[in-house]
């Protein structure tokens, strides 16, 4: 992803990592490399590419990582502003 | 599909391993966003080539695109299909929904009596699904092990002959130039109806003078303000996919409003003595502004941005876009008054 970065210092990913077992899911799962085992524990190293979709929480199974995963769609936001609800894609019928 | 392969679990219907031109054909019409939500293969499970008990199971989602692109990548496998219910949604999308998800995994590898047809208990997952299925869970509900393949349908043949082990490259997610392109025709078919009611507002508007509301006024500004709109519904949605990684800042909306301020300034360029002081300041106000909204609506479609960030550029720019709009249409408007 060279040359497209987002902004920085804004993620809702948290690691604790005294929680964490080693098992790599969360580092497998990650499109962006945020994750990465080192020695044996899981560590966050590329926090500002995280994404926040969810995936290395979802599959950590021993819930050691927490996210605000949602829809990065700008109406979605603003319907979700609007309505009160979280956003979501079904807003325009279509994702 | 081409008939089916018997099997200790039932018949199971077999997929054709190369595109039709009716299949390229769906596939440019879902690319404009015409009719994309019924785009759908039946959900269940499908044969791949010449599939035995000791072929991998492949788990992907019932839009037809996602579909045809797995078999097309897969014209020398010999692999099973098992085609979740996402209700026509690609394989990100719904595992965002979670309709690509754990229990559907389970109730589909149930359904289809997978156990009884694979001698292993290995699922490959395409990696984009892991938002919505807890691997830990699917082992769980069925005894299947999920193993995250790659990003890419195109990696799967490399991936599966490497013993099911992803390269680092194989993991990560691109966003080149075609993948940007691809998406920027469904993204201006999305906004017709958007565009409609604000061609006709500008029409009203245009209108306005010192006579109160004249038709003549409002064929003479209106199609000029609405020129000037879809120039900046341009800039946002086409040239800043396209320069992504060149246009400064880190916000789409500022990349929107320096890609609309660009094309502005060449109107003013061109057409300032005849647009005027007044109509060319508007036009270089309501341009970016324009261009910053529609910018920002791309973030949904890209592959590096997450919600809280969205959420923080449209917090910090919203107000300077409103702002921006209604300081150029008070002017325009202000501008049929004046002599």
């Amino acid at each position: 992803m060279s040359g497209l970065r987002y902004l920085d210092n804004v993620v809702t990913l948290q690691l604790d990592a005294a929680k964490c077992t080693g098992c790599g899911m969360c580092a497998t799962v990650c499109p962006h490399a945020v994750l990465a085992l080192e020695d044996r524990r899981a560590r966050i190293v590329r926090r500002d590419a995280c994404i926040e979709c969810g995936a290395c929480a979802r599959n950590c199974p021993v819930a050691a990582l927490s996210v605000k995963a949602g829809v990065g769609c700008a109406s979605a936001i603003i319907h979700g502003w609007l309505t009160g609800s979280e956003p979501s894609c079904d807003c325009q019928g279509s994702c | 599909m081409y008939g089916t392969l018997p099997t200790p679990a039932g018949a199971v219907p077999r997929l054709a391993a190369g595109l039709t031109m009716v299949d390229r054909l769906g596939h440019w019409q879902m690319r404009w966003g015409f009719g994309r939500m019924r785009y759908r293969v039946r959900p269940g499970l499908y044969a791949v080539g010449e599939p035995q008990a000791a072929s991998p199971v492949l788990v992907t989602a019932n839009y037809k695109m996602t579909v045809d692109l797995l078999r097309r990548e897969l014209a020398a496998t010999n692999a099973w299909l098992l085609v979740l219910d996402t209700r026509g949604v690609n394989v990100w999308c719904a595992a965002g929904k979670g309709t690509f998800g754990t229990a559907e995994i389970i109730r589909q590898v149930t359904a289809c009596r997978l156990a009884e047809l694979v001698g292993h208990r290995t699922l490959v997952l395409p990696q984009l699904g892991a938002p919505g299925v807890a691997a830990h869970e699917v082992l769980k509900g069925c005894g299947f092990r999920v193993i995250y393949g790659p990003v890419r349908a195109a990696d799967l043949p490399a991936f599966l002959a490497a013993g099911m082990q992803a390269t680092p490259a194989m993991r990560r997610v691109t966003f080149t130039l075609g993948e940007r392109l691809v998406l920027t025709p469904v993204e201006l078919t999305a906004m017709w109806k958007s565009l409609g009611w604000g061609s006709l507002l500008l029409l009203l508007i245009g209108g306005i003078g010192p006579r109160f509301f004249t038709v003549e006024a409002a064929l003479q500004r209106g199609p000029a303000a609405i020129a000037a709109g879809l120039a900046g519904v341009l800039a946002g949605a086409v040239v800043v996919p396209v320069l992504l990684p060149w246009l400064p800042g880190r916000m789409f909306a500022v990349k929107g409003a320096v890609a609309g301020l660009a094309v502005a300034l060449a109107g003013t360029t061109l057409y300032g003595a005849r647009l005027g002081g007044i109509d060319s300041a508007a036009l270089l106000l309501a341009l970016p502004a324009v261009a910053a909204w529609c910018a920002m609506n791309f973030t949904g479609a890209t592959t590096f941005t997450s919600p809280s960030g969205v959420e923080r550029e449209m917090r910090r720019t919203l107000p300077v876009q409103a702002a921006a709009l209604l300081a150029a249409g008070t002017l325009w408007i202000a501008g049929a008054f004046l002599p």
